[in-house]
């Protein structure tokens, strides 16, 4: 059995492990950091419920090696709210009842916290087309979009605001 | 649904990279994006006992102009970055254009350019795209260089003319003829899929409408990305109209040799490969149609 040391950033706190070379990110996340929030679905690549921020960018984490991460900075959805407090995407699926089971949440957030930092005031239109790699079973993707169109609105508001 | 063990190896130089291969051979697998092997890895159907990462080697990854106004194209250039970089865009529409359909785009995120090329999938639309725009591919070994036109590239399902001690390192996109003009076209069941049938073309025309210069490649019609000798050859030197594309469909499904899988029937494919043919030589042309459109 192959391991290797890796060292890497997850949600600001700096991890070292050594692991399998054939050990996911995925399960990594999962099994050695206790990080449990980041649910696999299919395992190849299908459902996006893996996804996780890689240097900033959208990936899904069964996908990759936990070795191939080595060095980098990630993102789960555990790094999304502050403390107690939920990030407006959070709050806008709660709102909106964008989740049912909740399985395939995390990587909904995850796609959409990235998609809204490069498209900050969405269409419908491109808000459908940025979740078409995410699968839902249950609850539907209409309230997913409605909340994701929500999120940007209030963060737009949000940032708008006089800081203090 | 966890891979099998194998031997693992990141190199951070080209040359490191080449000797692994030349050590290893066809008992190792390039990981480039992983967006392909890495889900036949989980699966196990793929095994191999060496996994040769690349992906340390960063300067495998530009976009750039060269000599007499072709692109280079580095292998391990993520295809996010292609779909993003307006140099692309500005020279290669048709690229810019196909980029969107390949997966998802956390999986361009990840994805690369030669990683689609060399895993060939015949669904894939990097490789036909690559025939429509005569690309040429560099191939090299610890031992020697070389470069393959993408037309001597496919060799079948998954398969194709590199070597078990070679590493695509670059492709090579001659410069957009004059002019040029362009089609692009998929059918698939969800955004995202690999296409059913899909087509990717670049012609030429004067002013009048009459075709100068054709090419048509099509994916998701048989083992590799085809190039549509037939229906060029009926439109080269012709006025394109409606007429004439009505034609080409029908040549077309007569051309192609597709096979049946479970997404669809190889007569299924036939059909719609003319009618996709057809509406992507129409947008390419500008020749207004129902059912056209440039996307």
């Amino acid at each position: 059995m192959m391991k290797r040391t890796i060292r890497l950033t997850v949600n600001g706190r700096a991890y070292e492990r050594t692991v399998e070379v054939r050990l996911t990110l995925a399960d990594f996340l999962r099994d050695e950091l206790d990080l449990t929030g980041t649910h696999l679905g299919c395992e190849h690549g299908i459902c996006g419920a893996c996804t996780v921020l890689l240097n900033g960018e959208a990936v899904r984490s069964c996908l990759l090696l936990a070795v191939q991460a080595d060095g980098a900075h990630l993102m789960t959805v555990e790094g999304l709210g502050q403390g107690e407090g939920l990030h407006p995407l959070q709050r806008a699926f709660h709102e909106h009842h964008a989740l049912q089971c909740g399985f395939c949440t995390p990587g909904f957030l995850m796609t959409a916290y990235t998609f809204l930092q490069e498209t900050p005031h969405p269409t419908e239109d491109q808000v459908r087309e940025a979740i078409s790699g995410n699968i839902c079973r249950c609850t539907g993707y209409i309230p997913i979009m409605q909340a994701i169109l929500q999120a940007s609105r209030s963060m737009a508001a949000e940032s708008s605001l006089p800081a203090g | 649904m966890k891979p099998a063990s194998f031997e693992y190896f990141a190199p951070t130089h080209m040359a490191e990279a080449l000797d692994l291969l030349a050590r290893y051979g066809d008992e190792a697998k390039i990981l480039a994006g992983g967006q392909s092997l890495m889900p036949l890895m989980n699966m196990r159907l793929a095994r191999p006992r060496v996994i040769i990462d690349i992906n340390r080697l960063s300067d495998l990854a530009y976009i750039s102009p060269g000599l007499n106004g072709m692109f280079t194209i580095g292998a391990l250039t993520r295809q996010r970055a292609v779909e993003r970089a307006s140099l692309i865009r500005q020279h290669y529409p048709l690229l810019a254009a196909a980029m969107p359909f390949i997966g998802h785009f956390q999986i361009r995120n990840r994805g690369t350019m030669g990683g689609s090329i060399v895993h060939a999938d015949p669904a894939a639309e990097l490789p036909a795209v690559c025939l429509a725009l005569d690309a040429e591919f560099v191939l090299q070994s610890a031992a020697q260089q070389r470069v393959l036109p993408a037309a001597d590239f496919f060799r079948t399902y998954l398969t194709t003319a590199i070597a078990p001690t070679e590493l695509l390192t670059e492709i090579r996109l001659p410069p957009w003829p004059p002019q040029a003009r362009w089609g692009f076209q998929e059918i698939c069941r969800r955004e995202g899929d690999f296409a059913l049938v899909g087509a990717a073309a670049v012609v030429q025309m004067d002013d009048p409408g009459v075709c100068q210069a054709a090419r048509l490649a099509m994916f998701g019609v048989g083992g590799t990305p085809v190039r549509l000798r037939g229906a060029e050859a009926l439109i080269s030197g012709q006025l394109v109209d409606e007429r004439l594309l009505k034609e080409v469909a029908h040549v077309v499904s007569e051309e192609l040799e597709p096979d049946s899988d479970i997404h669809a029937s190889a007569e299924y494919r036939k059909e719609v490969g003319g009618v996709v043919a057809r509406r992507t030589l129409a947008a390419a042309f500008g020749v207004a149609k129902r059912n056209g459109g440039a996307r």
